[in-house]
Parts: C-alpha cells; structure tokens; sequence
C-alpha cells in the first residue's frame, strides 16, 4: 500500500513542486550559499584568510539571479523551478574556479586575469535572460521567421572564416574581433539554427515522414526529401573546412540530425546522417593536417612525438594530470594544481574543477548537466505545441552534446574541440547564448502549463 | 512525438555515462600511473605547502625555507653557490636534484620515519613541518677545495678513510640555485634552461655524475692492487724497459710520459714503475694480468656498482670484451676506462684504511622539527677489495710518488702524504685532465682526496697532475690536518 502511495508521490511532486517559483526561491537561497562557500574556500586556501573581495564575486550573481527570479514571478510565474537554480549554480561555480586561477596567475605575478570580467559577463547574460523572458511572452512567435533565423545563424557561423576579423585560436578559427572585443559568433548561432530548423521541420514533417518506400524493413524517404540533410551536411563539413573545428561541426549536424528524427521518428536520417558524418570527419583527417595532427594527439597524449610537437598532446596531458590529482574527492578548491593546466579558465575548466572537486565533483557538475536536460526535455514532453516541443527538444540537445563534446575532448574520450563548456567557461559569447536558452526554456515551459490550462 | 523525445533523452543518459565511466578511469584507476608520470611537475609542487626542512653543515643551515608573502609561503633560500652541487636545486617548474631531490622525504615531511607527526598534522591542522639534514661536509674543508680549484673546470672530494664522511665535495662551474628556486615562471625557467644548455653543465655535480673522467695514470693504483693481489707479482717484480712498446696485434707504439726509460737499467720494478709513473710497463703488466683480473679488482673497488650516497652515484666503468692492445691501454687508465672523482677518492681511502672500504655518506644526521632522530647513519663497510699487506705496500709507493716521485707538489712538510697524479689524454689534440689521488698523513690517515682539472686546466696539453692537481689536493689535506 504505502509503496503504491510512494511512486505515485513522487511523479506529483516532481510536477508539482518545481514549477512554484517559493521553491526556485528557497533554491536560490541554497545556491547562493553553496557560492559565499566555494569562494570563502578559495580565499581561505589560497590566501590564508577573507576578503572583502568576496562579496563582488557573490553578491554580483546572486542580484542578478534574484532579478531572473523576479522577472519571472511577474511574467512567468509557470515556469520550470529547477532551470534558474541550476544554471546558476553551474555559472557560480565556474566563477569560483576562475576566480581561484586569478589568484594563482595574480601570486606568479601573472595579468591574464578573468573572474572579475565573467561577473559582470555573468550579470549581463542573466539580465538578457530576464529581458528575454520579459520581451518574448509568447516564442511561438518565432516559427514565423524560420527561415531570417536560419540565414542570420548561417551568417554568424561563417563570420570567423572572413578575413580581418575573424581569428584563430588554439588552431579553431571560431573567433572575430573588433578592437579589444572578441566574440565566438557560433555560440549565438545554434541558438538562431535550432529556432531554424525547428520552424522548418515542423511545417515539412509530414512530407518528411510519411512519403517513401520501405527498404530493408527502413522507410527510405524521397531523393527530393533528402535535399535539407544533404545541404546541412554541405555546410557541416564547411565549417570543419573553414573553421578547423570538428566539434563545431559535429554540433550543429547532430542538432539537425537530433531535430529532423524529433520530428519524424524516422531513424532512417539519424543512420544515413552518422554515416555522412563520420565518413566527412574521416576524409578531413586525411586531407587536413590539423585534424589529422588532433586525431594522433587524441589516440596517444602520451607518446613524445605528440606531447612535444606544436598543437599536439601537451594541453591534454596536462588536463588529464589534473584530473588525475583529484582523484576521488579532489584537492578541496585552492589546494591543487589548475594553473599549470593551459587554458584553464576556459577550454579546460572542468579539468580544473576535476583536480580539485575531484571524480564526486565531476559526477555532480555533469549530473546538473543532466538533470538542467531532463528538465528541458520534460519540458518538450509535455508541450502540447510540435513547434515547442522541437525547439525544447533542439535547446537540451544542444547543451548536453556541447557538455559531451567538451568533456568527452579534456578527458580524452573525444578529440578536442574548440566548444567551451556551458555556465562554466570564461567568455561573453557562452554565458550570453546559455543565459538565453536558459530563457527560452523558462518561456516555453510557462507557456506549455498555460496553453494545457 | 514524445517516444522521439525520450528516446533523444536515453541518447544523452548514455553520453553521460560514458562520461561517467572516463572519469572514474581516469581519476581513480589511472591517477597512480598519471601522478607519477615525470612530466607531471604536481608531485615537487605539492612539497610546497609545508615548510621544508633545512639542510645544515657544521650546524649552520646552508639551505633553507624561508617565510615568504606569497601563495607557497615559503622560498627556498641557498646561502652558499659553494654547497649547489651537493645539495641542488629544488624547482617550481623544473623538478629537482641533488639532496633535495634524494632526501626529498624527509626535506618535506613525507617520510615514513615521520608517521605519528603526520597523524598529528591531521589532527591539530597544522602542517608537518620537514626533518633538518645535517651533513658530513667540513665546512673549512670545503672552503679550502672550493678555493684552491679557483675558477678551473673540475672536481674535488674529501673523505675520511676510517668512517667514510665526505667532508668536502666541490664542483665547478656551478649554479645559484636560488634563480632556479623563484616563485616566478619566467626568470626561473629561464635560468635553469640557461643553465641547463650551457655546455659547461653546471647543473651536473661533476664528483659524482656526468660524463665521468678518463682517469689516466691514478688507474695505475688499481691495476697496481690487482697485481699484488694475484700473488704473482711483488713489489719488486721486474719488467722490460724499452723506450717503446709495441701495443700486441697492432702497428702503434706507445711511450712513457716525458718519453724515454723508466729510469736507468734494462729492467724496472713494478715499485719504480709506480713512483715514477711509467706506462710502458704498465701496459704490460696489464696485459700479463689480463682483463678479467683488473676488472675483478676494479669491481672490488666499487667499479659497474649502483652507489647512493644518498645521491645516485654513476658507476665508474672498467669495458668489457677487450683485445690485447686495449687491456694494455688500460693498464694506464686509458682507452675506455671512466671513473667518478668520487670513486678515486674512495679507491684512495680504502688503500687509506687498510684495506677497507668505508660506505661513503654525505649525511650525518636527520632530525625532525621536534628533534627526534629520523635518521643516524653509522659507518658500514662497503667491501675489503685488498689485503692489508697490498694495501700497505701501495701506502709506501704512494709515499714515495710524492717524496722522490713524480707528485711532490702534493708533500706537506712534517707530515707523510701519500699520493699518486695522472695526467689523462681525451684526444689526440685535445687538452688533459689532470689528476691526482692520496690520502694524509699516511701512518694515521685523516682524510684521502681526489682532484680532477678538466680542460687542462686552460694549459691544454702542457700541464700535468702534479703541476695543477697535486697543489689542490695539499691544500685540501692540510685544511684537514690544521683543524
């Protein structure tokens, strides 16, 4: 009997509790909490005592969290509860991590210094996240212009390949800068390109779908019904030409291909499309150095010839050292190492956050990975509206395989890609296009209540 | 719908878990091989933390840790360049070496000597704090071998024969281990990649390490031992005392150093032959004796042997598989016979001692910051590679060298000093180096030593062991005779 009573009180309260926003409140208390600790741990291990210091790198975040929280009680009181605690906690943690390799490289007498700027980044992107929720009540809206967004999304992706402003960095040309402004334009594309191929999915699944012959117990679509994957592959394998990065690439093709099986259940693209990608990511390693260089560096980081040679193994190594150090419980934050790991404010943050949260904190930074898709993929599960359900659907996707693709390329599980880590990262262009899918699946689940209502 | 949906959900349960099973691999079953890869710099970082011991000679500390305003809160001070390359370095970025790389342990706490401290760390917070390493070294000893090398490239040590302290070891050029010691990335890599390609090599201690010395005619005193040894030889054993010697098999003659006879008369005896340091019967008795004998008594000696003192000794080597000609090269310690100036030092110290060869030991005492005594080293034999008989026969020749021989500029008046000089070849125009090897005083020996000059001591070919070498080893010995 109170067994029965028990699993049919725990999908009520799943349903039930998260959506009030007193919850996210109490949430949000906790969160903060768990940051004034993580930072108070950092000056207390690096520094040997408190500073005021402290209070910018919480209080900053916290107003800006409590202004999404406000925002929403005014405009989507229906919301998810669990999306804006999540996503915040994650954001903090990245700045307690940054923040400690600030005081390493400020105690070698280093410049290269990034907490302060991911803060008000930090501020900036959630204030857009609560404009968002302000601005766009109703996102349906946006299946009008699938096409301005897929145009706009394509124009961003090939923005880094122009000349003058576009640079490259550790080998990814996914950079354009304008004076001191760097900006990784294909952060804010993926948003722009699911909205696309959602829209376009949606008003096509049908034909998609249904029309075809069955081969070999496969319903084999139309040849003129193949002509969007293909173009989608065209430029896929583009932007590994141009921008000389696989994860890039692999990312948009699997949200298109993640989309268009969404859309018509249909299996047959999701094989036809790995094939095509694998087969591309192949004769690229082939026919270009410096896939084929990441792909040696990849399968032996520890080999001579591959740790010494320029943009070989040497980053990888390092990272896995790092992680490495952590072992189990990690090195308490400000007691390992992460400074020696290059780039470990960005590309290789969680990397960083392994050496000293250790393996329990890499399980429990990824299962809020998890659990923010959960929440996301919920979300397009209860959606009455196929567009929404698409775009909730392609949002989630888009963080766990970019989540996947960074951890799978530190860890060695992947080659390395110039992806950075959701939430977690150094940069404007990550936090500013995260804070809004954050957004847009906030406006998507308030919608989805108030339309079933 | 919803079937797609949560199928796309399964999709990325099983990407996480992937993620999920690298990490556990990496951080749990790989951490041990990952932590101690060497390119992995954590495990000398990791020492940081707690305030490293010092490491003190004649109770003063000539290395230490001292408090610093920075995030290690302690920098590694070296007071002397004259003790870099006993104790080494101790780097952020580069590793280290030296005694703080062999007596890291203790240096930081680690060792298992200092368990209980170390549960005690846990329980009350405060850091282990790391054990003192006092060593053997003689401070004034070590003043005078570092003064008397001056600026030439090469090495001195000191022993006492009967314990088997080192209470000096010197080598030049050397380095200031406190630019290699800074906080800092830049200047500290800098200074030790500067230091480190500098052909020089000041970062090798040359007494011990390194591409190790020809040593020439201080062979002699091996070979000399393996003859009397044998018992088929005396003293007075007599050989041919030709002007040149045809080396067997081959169309080379070789000559005795300044050329012409060993001394007047058709014969000379293997003491002559030792006094006046005549390679041409040498080279036979060498090749009489035969190889395996001389590597035998070689080996004896210390020779092909892994040795710590604690620092990691490079065995000095006697080659195999030699033909006629190369057995008689190395009757004078040429050809492909190699040594550590350590090694001679010990060679002379067991001839010092009777016979006996002492464990040498470079540290006196460990103790740690709450003055428990990890670590008291007690003398050890470390091999009897000759009778007393033989050894007090090569005491008298030794004697002589310096009183009627060929190495009087190392004689001390009113004592008896033993000793034996080389002069070694490297090449055919390249310069010598040039050694010498004793002990004093020879009835009561105090302390053997080894000299070695490399370069010729900027000479080229014109100088000779007891030109350069022999001046440095006296006033080495008389430092030690005068305390």
């Amino acid at each position: 009997m109170s067994n029965t009573s028990l699993t049919q009180a725990i999908p009520k309260l799943l349903k039930a509790v998260p959506r009030s926003r007193n919850f996210e409140a109490v949430l949000l208390f906790w969160v903060s909490g768990i940051q004034a600790f993580a930072l108070a741990q950092v000056q207390l291990a690096v520094l040997q005592k408190l500073s005021w210091d402290l209070l910018f790198y919480w209080a900053v975040p916290t107003v800006g969290a409590i202004f999404v929280h406000w925002v929403l009680r005014k405009r989507a009181v229906s919301a998810d509860g669990l999306i804006l605690p999540l996503a915040f906690l994650i954001n903090g943690l990245g700045i307690a991590m940054i923040y400690r390799l600030d005081l390493a490289e400020a105690s070698r007498g280093g410049t290269a210094l990034f907490a302060e700027r991911q803060v008000w980044l930090t501020l900036i992107a959630m204030i857009g996240a609560a404009a968002i929720v302000r601005f766009v009540p109703n996102h349906i809206k946006l299946r009008r212009y699938p096409f301005i967004a897929g145009i706009a999304g394509l124009l961003l992706l090939i923005l880094p390949a122009l000349p003058v402003i576009g640079q490259t960095r550790n080998g990814a040309t996914l950079w354009i800068a304008l004076g001191d402004l760097s900006f990784q334009p294909g952060e804010i594309a993926k948003i722009l390109l699911a909205v696309f191929f959602a829209g376009y999915l949606v008003s096509r699944k049908d034909s998609l779908s249904e029309i075809g012959s069955r081969v070999m117990g496969m319903k084999v679509p139309r040849a003129k019904d193949l002509g969007p994957i293909l173009v989608i592959w065209f430029a896929s394998i583009g932007v590994l030409v141009l921008q000389r990065d696989l994860g890039t690439s692999i990312l948009y093709f699997g949200l298109f291909l993640v989309l268009i099986y969404t859309a018509t259940g249909r299996a047959f693209y999701v094989g036809a499309g790995m094939i095509m990608m694998v087969t591309g990511a192949l004769v690229a390693s082939r026919m270009f150095d410096y896939v084929s260089r990441r792909f040696d560096a990849w399968l032996d980081p520890f080999a001579a010839e591959n740790y010494n040679a320029a943009g070989g193994s040497y980053q990888l190594a390092q990272a896995l050292f790092g992680f490495a150090n952590g072992d189990v419980i990690g090195t308490g934050l400000g007691g390992g190492f992460p400074q020696l790991i290059p780039l470990a404010e960005s590309d290789f943050i969680l990397a960083a956050l392994g050496e000293e949260l250790g393996l329990a904190g890499i399980f429990a930074i990824l299962s809020m990975f998890l659990l923010l898709i959960y929440r996301g993929l919920r979300i397009a599960n209860s959606h009455p509206d196929d567009f929404s359900r698409l775009l909730a659907t392609g949002l989630s996707f888009v963080i766990g395989l970019q989540v996947f693709v960074v951890a799978g390329g530190v860890m060695g599980l992947l080659p390395l890609t110039g992806l950075t880590t959701p939430f977690l990262a150094a940069g404007g262009s990550s936090l500013l296009a995260n804070w809004a899918i954050v957004a847009l699946l906030l406006v998507i689940s308030d919608s989805s209540l108030r339309r079933s209502e | 719908m919803n079937r797609q949906v949560r199928r796309v959900g399964l999709v990325l349960v099983l990407m996480f878990l992937s993620l999920f099973v690298m990490a556990s691999s990496i951080q749990v079953l790989r951490s041990d091989a990952l932590y101690q890869d060497s390119r992995n710099v954590r495990a000398s970082y990791e020492t940081y933390k707690t305030q490293r011991g010092p490491i003190l000679v004649g109770g003063v500390p000539v290395v230490q840790s001292i408090p610093y305003n920075d995030a290690y809160r302690f920098l590694r001070n070296y007071e002397s360049v004259l003790y870099s390359p006993i104790t080494g370095y101790f780097s952020l970025f580069n590793g280290s070496s030296g005694l703080e790389r062999s007596m890291n342990s203790y240096l930081s706490g680690q060792s298992s000597a200092q368990f209980f401290e170390q549960i005690n760390a846990l329980l009350d917070g405060k850091p282990v704090i790391g054990a003192a390493v006092e060593l053997t070294i003689d401070p004034a000893v070590q003043r005078a071998a570092w003064d008397a090398l001056g600026n030439r490239k090469g090495s001195v040590v000191a022993i006492e024969p009967s314990t088997g302290r080192i209470l000096a070891m010197v080598s030049k050029p050397t380095f200031d281990a406190n630019k290699l010691a800074g906080h800092l990335y830049e200047p500290a890599n800098e200074a030790f990649l500067a230091s480190n390609e500098d052909q020089n090599q000041p970062l090798i201690n040359r007494a011990i390490e390194g591409d190790l010395y020809h040593p020439g005619s201080v062979f002699k005193l091996v070979v000399a031992a393996a003859a009397l040894e044998s018992g088929r030889y005396t003293v007075a054993s007599s050989f041919p005392n030709p002007e040149n010697y045809l080396l067997p098999g081959t169309a080379t003659e070789i000559q005795n150093s300044g050329d012409g006879k060993c001394g007047p008369g058709d014969t000379v005896t293997l003491e002559v032959a030792l006094i006046r340091s005549c390679n041409i019967p040498f080279a036979a008795l060498a090749v009489a004796l035969g190889q395996d004998r001389i590597r035998a008594q070689a080996a004896l000696m210390g020779f092909g042997a892994d040795l710590s003192i604690p620092m990691k000794v490079t065995p000095s080597i006697y080659p195999e598989n030699l033909d006629a000609a190369q057995t008689a090269l190395t009757g004078f310690g040429q050809f492909d016979v190699r040594v550590t100036p350590l090694q001679m030092a010990m060679i002379s110290a067991a001839i010092a001692n009777q016979g006996v060869m002492m464990q040498p030991q470079i540290v006196r005492m460990v103790v740690a910051s709450n003055l428990n005594v990890l670590l008291d080293p007690q003398p050890r034999v470390l091999s009897a590679p000759m009778s007393r008989l033989t050894a007090g026969y090569l005491t008298r020749m030794m004697v002589d060298s310096v009183e009627i021989g060929v190495a009087k500029r190392a004689g001390i008046p009113g004592f008896a000093v033993a000793g034996k000089t080389g002069t070694a070849q490297n090449g055919q125009l390249d310069p010598y180096t040039l050694w010498f090897t004793g002990f004093a005083p020879a009835a009561d020996p105090k302390v053997a030593v080894a000299v070695v000059v490399e370069d010729g001591g900027g000479i080229g070919q014109n100088g000779t062991g007891n030109q350069i070498a022999a001046p440095i080893a006296r006033a080495v010995m008389e430092a030690v005779l005068n305390r």
